[in-house]
């Protein structure tokens, strides 16, 4: 069966920029051949999936304002399913990460990041976190939040205007909506290794602590 | 009083250079009793530290500015001590006399390695515990061989390292004990939604109660003060609205201010005008932010969206003028950007009632409220004495009865011409504080209201050279940014960028406090206390 090209209720496919990112993960998801019923399935799953993506609270400086500005009345952000903001990592599907990523935050955030569960996704707010933005020369700033964690969706600005990360989550939920979930993303670790990392103290305050169990 | 007269009689080879602002150098065997004796006296009595400065003099040695104020008095004191040890500098703190001093003295050592004696905890402030070398340092190497990203997961230490003087004059180091054994310690943040940003505390806590409380900062710090060093005057600007973004209008007036004072330029009435509506917009701004984000630490979250509602007036009108909702890049040195938008007056004057009539609903869905009395009144007492002692400037301190606000104390912009009132309360607890920014939002539209129809005509920028060179001295400006003294201290040696660039934290204060406030209290009123206190979180690491 052929999966069709993502649609977003009220904005057409060709106002969206970087399609054909996208047309390329479909083409590759059409190529291998989907079965119909999990096609089917696949497609409803996703649809649920993209309407309900929850956002951590994540922020680290100036674009964590406007994302409360974005979760507030007048750009109302509950109108794609992204209102119900987690505190708890455990809990949320995509982490904004809004703001200067620091040499002494990164280990937290990549934690933060691990302690999330799959599928999960990243999406890189502001021109600090895409690249270090204004504080690039600087002695204590990680340059681009891609050297610690996996980024989906980058949203340049400084802050990016409310709209501008509205635009950086729709386009996220299209992304979502053409993985192929059942037999793909549901199996990204195998259960073995899911197990090891459940094993795998995460809260551990010491890393040596995080004995890695030796293969038998 | 004489001043000169009377530190010569206190210390007879202080010396004192002239250039700019002025500076009393001290040696730095006497400093120590040389600050007893500054705060003490009944004549001098500077009891606020307003701003400490740790210092690379290059050959000179290394060393800390202090720049003081009597708050009963008025006068103000720049001193410095200097060492010339680079190896292993030492200078005697002053954390015993002006408890501003315990966490920007960790700062200084963090910056420029500096032990401070008899500082009860010496750790770095912001940096890893593994960082290597000292970053403000002139001859500091950046290189990322040396300090790498470092993914490994920081250990939290339960003592710290302190400097002790002996009786015959030598320095011993040995570690204090932070938290026993059998001490009970949770960790709160850096994560953590109410903290407001990327702050962690460390409580040890029995039963509920709160018995010690200590703060790690440097998760957001961006080196900004670093980063100034090796920019223009003119590029300096953009990074001031990064600080503090709740009071970026503020910040940006400040460093202009500073730079102008230094170049001895003076600004057309106009842009008097301009920058004092736009900072109390932005006044106005944040204060409706710290109730909504206080209403939504608190649990009510429908006060959260009215806050946002009536911000995004404010935004609206800065968006006309400036461009930018957040980052606004208004002030220059010599004026502003670009002139007021045609639309500006009438918006501003439809929004002034406008705000009137919904802080009266605040007042009726919120501050009245049961819930809210009880989270807030009696909670987090900060006395008078220690809001001066800690440099907790502000509407912090103002609700602890210290009329500290520096468009009262140093008028700038055009705040000598207009009549407001400065907003005091004596209780101190979380709810004075609350008060306190309610009633100023109040009085920031007063303050609108009566410049609004009366801006002259002029010059909105003055001409100014695209390389600036600010004489060589050292200059101090300060401005009443949303929370607190929000000052700027330039030293120019008469190059096109400066020498040292500090900015004075409105928020490190407040947290420096916070162990003084907690300890009693109940875990829950953490939360409040942190709101009611409203630090920004990059303005405190910067």
């Amino acid at each position: 069966m052929e999966i069709k090209e993502p649609k977003i209720k009220s904005m057409r496919y060709n106002d969206f920029k970087d399609n054909e990112y996208l047309e390329a993960m479909l083409k590759e998801l059409n190529a291998n051949g989907t079965n119909v019923v999990v096609g089917c399935l696949d497609e409803l799953i996703n649809w649920g999936r993209s309407n309900s993506l929850w956002p951590f609270t994540f922020a680290t400086s100036c674009c964590g304002i406007e994302f409360m500005a974005m979760c507030a009345a007048r750009y109302d952000v509950a109108r794609f399913g992204f209102e119900i903001t987690r505190n708890s990592p455990r809990q949320a599907d995509v982490i904004l990460v809004s703001g200067t990523i620091t040499n002494k935050m990164a280990p937290v955030l990549k934690r933060l990041y691990d302690q999330m569960a799959d599928p999960k996704y990243v999406i890189a707010v502001g021109g600090c976190a895409v690249s270090g933005g204004p504080f690039k020369k600087s002695y204590h700033v990680v340059k681009g939040v891609d050297k610690v964690l996996p980024v989906d969706v980058y949203v340049p600005g400084c802050p990016p205007r409310p709209e501008a990360m509205l635009y950086g989550m729709m386009q996220l939920q299209r992304k979502v909506k053409v993985e192929k979930f059942l037999g793909g993303i549901n199996h990204q670790v195998s259960k073995k290794e899911y197990a090891r990392l459940m094993e795998r103290d995460l809260n551990a305050e010491r890393d040596e602590l995080n004995v890695e169990q030796e293969k038998d | 009083m004489d001043l000169k007269a009377k530190i010569l009689s206190l210390v007879p080879e202080a010396v004192y250079d002239e250039k700019g602002d002025g500076m009393w150098t001290i040696p730095a065997g006497k400093f120590h009793d040389f600050a007893v004796a500054l705060h003490h006296d009944q004549a001098l009595k500077f009891d606020f530290l307003r701003s400490l400065t740790g210092m690379d003099w290059g050959e000179e040695g290394l060393g800390v500015v202090y720049h003081l104020e009597s708050t009963e008095h008025g006068h103000r004191l720049v001193v410095r001590t200097l060492t010339k040890d680079r190896e292993a500098p030492s200078l005697p703190s002053v954390c015993d006399v002006w408890k501003a001093a315990e966490f920007n003295e960790r700062e200084v050592y963090d910056y420029f390695g500096i032990c401070f004696v008899n500082h009860p905890d010496m750790r770095r402030l912001y940096l890893r515990d593994d960082w290597v070398g000292y970053p403000l340092r002139k001859d500091y190497d950046d290189s990322e061989e040396i300090n790498p990203l470092r993914m490994s997961n920081e250990v939290a230490k339960d003592d710290v390292e302190s400097f002790d003087l002996q009786p015959d004059g030598s320095i011993i180091e040995h570690r204090k004990v932070l938290f026993d054994n059998d001490e009970y310690v949770i960790n709160i943040g850096p994560q953590h939604p109410a903290t407001h940003g990327v702050l962690r505390f460390r409580v040890s806590i029995e039963g509920e109660f709160i018995k010690k409380l200590d703060v790690h900062c440097g998760y957001i710090h961006r080196g900004i003060e670093k980063m100034c060093e090796s920019l223009t005057y003119p590029q300096t600007l953009a990074l001031t609205d990064r600080l503090d973004y709740l009071s970026a209008m503020q910040s940006r007036h400040a460093l202009c201010m500073c730079i102008e004072k230094g170049l001895g330029v003076e600004v057309s009435d106009r842009v008097k005008y301009i920058r004092t509506i736009m900072d109390e917009l932005q006044r106005i701004d944040s204060h409706i932010l710290f109730f909504s984000c206080l209403c939504q630490d608190l649990g009510a979250t429908s006060a959260f969206l009215y806050g946002f509602r009536d911000r995004e007036k404010i935004l609206d009108i800065f968006e006309e003028t400036c461009g930018g909702r957040l980052i606004l890049n208004y002030n220059t040195i010599g004026g502003v950007q670009a002139d007021i938008h045609p639309n500006f007056v009438h918006r501003v004057k439809e929004f002034i009632p406008y705000m009137r009539r919904n802080i009266q609903e605040y007042h009726d869905v919120f501050t009245g409220n049961v819930i809210a009395q009880h989270r807030l009144k009696g909670v987090g007492v900060l006395s008078r004495e220690d809001a001066i002692s800690f440099g907790a400037t502000g509407g912090t301190g103002r609700a602890s009865g210290w009329a500290c606000d520096v468009r009262k104390r140093i008028p700038y912009g055009v705040y000598d011409k207009v009549d407001f009132k400065e907003i005091l309360y004596t209780e101190g607890d979380s709810f004075a504080r609350y008060m306190v920014r309610m009633d100023e939002i109040m009085e920031s539209l007063n303050i609108v209201e009566q410049l609004i129809d009366n801006i002259p005509a002029g010059d909105y920028q003055l001409k100014m050279k695209p390389v600036i060179r600010i004489p060589e001295g050292t200059y101090y400006a300060a401005v009443e940014a949303s929370r607190g003294e929000f000052g700027v201290f330039i030293e120019s040696h008469g190059d096109k960028t400066p020498y040292r660039l500090k900015f004075r934290s409105t928020g490190l204060p407040l947290v420096s406090c916070m162990d003084t406030i907690c300890r009693g209290g109940k875990i829950a009123d953490l939360i409040a206390i942190g709101g009611t206190l409203d630090y920004i979180i990059p303005d405190i690491d910067r």
